[in-house]
């Protein structure tokens, strides 16, 4: 369809306003909604987030991307919530205890929500009972942790252990990044995958869902 | 010597290279308009909310090796283990950009703004730098006027948390420097805030000493190797 077409090219030109307008010429066409945010937007964010992991394209031209989804996503969402169409899947997000840097994870969640997933972000300086308590309270199958110090860092650990203790460890599955933190990090605290940038953490958290 | 570095926004203001660098567009890339309008519009917001500020301390190499050792957690040899006993003279120092930046970058994020919140951290980490390289020029006039170091001598600056310098070792440096005095705090994870604040050590001595491999085992970890960069700044001084 000619439309959702367009919707995906002025995406990928970072053109919001546009993106904006034909969303809302698409649902006056009366197009259903998941297929405007299927074939039109998430398919402008895939060649985002392709041409990123090429190197063709960089962050800011990302995030200009990310912002027109965004202007269609706002029409569309009211639709999707009248017609109970469910998200890609959930993720809890969170910079955890005792960290404030939150850039990097916010960049994940806007890349999440580009990619159609639903974030719940906990923001910074999250406890460990939160992360949890926030997936059990809202669904969510996947928790993406953050933290830029090697000594808030442990805390990550202590967010799967105490998943183990609660019977939540293989129910949930767990992301985590930052510049301290890396695969083999993950692989000892029981992570299932270190993200090394957005583009990472929607390719897994993709993965994780189509296998839950 | 225990002194504040008074600093304009001006003084700390960076080039939009820089910017556009941090944001993540690699040198030598032509971008967008609009992601140039982007590292344009960090900077100005910058400009207008950072209040800089630094302070230096001169210290013995004495008082410097219990800073250096913190908690015992450093590696067991670093660029930094080789040079401090080698220096002529030794300061502390921490900046800051001031809180007000780090603020409005939440409430961009906050509010959807992200392309411009990116821009904001981007410009105010380089803003960050910068201003650790005024207290440090600060530090070399000291000298200077003191006739403590001439042409054939350099400054090099250190933080904990890099180059195999553990960060827990900021505890001891903020207990020797109180860097409260220009509102620079450190919370229990070793956290400065405002976020966008830097402390080290600046390291002054003979050009010669300055003169490191980056084949340390940590440096396998590093993603910069800006020091390479910075020992050819050194070689410049």
């Amino acid at each position: 369809m000619e439309i959702l077409q367009q919707i995906s090219e002025r995406l990928q030109k970072g053109d919001a306003a546009a993106v904006g307008e034909l969303t809302g010429a698409a649902i006056e066409q009366q197009l259903a909604p998941k297929r405007i945010l299927d074939d039109g937007l998430l398919a402008g964010m895939a060649v985002i987030g392709d041409k990123f992991k090429r190197h063709e394209i960089f962050l800011p031209d990302v995030l200009l991307a990310a912002k027109a989804m965004y202007a269609g996503l706002d029409l569309l969402r009211p639709l999707m919530i009248e017609e109970g169409i469910p998200t890609v899947g959930k993720v809890v997000l969170g910079t955890v205890q005792g960290d404030l840097h939150d850039i990097g994870k916010n960049l994940v969640g806007i890349m999440l929500k580009g990619a159609g997933f639903e974030v719940v972000d906990l923001g910074k300086d999250v406890a460990p009972e939160r992360f949890l308590d926030a997936a059990e309270e809202s669904g969510a199958g996947i928790i993406g942790m953050s933290a830029l110090l090697t000594t808030t860092m442990p805390t990550m650990k202590k967010v799967i252990d105490l998943a183990r203790e609660r019977g939540l460890f293989g129910k949930v599955r767990f992301l985590i990044g930052g510049a301290p933190v890396s695969a083999d990090y993950a692989k000892e605290i029981g992570a299932d995958a270190y993200c090394f940038d957005g583009v990472k953490a929607v390719e897994c958290a993709k993965a994780f869902t189509k296998a839950s | 010597m225990r002194e504040k570095v008074a600093m304009t926004p001006e003084e700390v203001l960076p080039a939009r290279a820089a910017v556009l660098r941090a944001m993540g567009v690699p040198e030598g890339t032509e971008p967008d308009t609009r992601v140039i309008g982007m590292a344009d519009q960090g900077v100005a917001m910058m400009t207008k909310l950072a209040k800089p500020v630094g302070l230096v301390m001169a210290i013995s190499h004495e008082e410097f090796e219990t800073v250096y050792q913190g908690e015992g957690r450093n590696e067991p040899d670093t660029p930094l283990n080789q040079l401090f006993p080698k220096a002529t003279q030794l300061a502390l120092y921490a900046v800051t950009v001031g809180d007000a930046v780090s603020a409005r970058i939440s409430k961009l994020f906050d509010t959807d703004d992200f392309t411009v919140g990116v821009a904001l951290d981007a410009a105010a980490s380089e803003a960050a730098e910068l201003a650790a390289r005024v207290a440090e020029t600060f530090y070399r006039d000291y000298l200077v006027r003191h006739h403590r170091l001439d042409s054939s001598q350099a400054t090099l600056a250190f933080s904990p948390g890099y180059c195999g310098w553990h960060i827990s070792a900021q505890r001891a440096l903020f207990a020797r420097l109180q860097p409260d005095d220009i509102g620079v705090r450190l919370n229990p994870s070793c956290l400065m805030a405002p976020l966008k604040s830097i402390s080290g050590v600046i390291v002054a001595g003979p050009k010669e000493i300055f003169e490191f491999e980056d084949d340390f085992p940590f440096c396998s970890d590093c993603r910069t190797r800006e020091c390479r960069e910075r020992l050819e700044n050194v070689r410049n001084q």
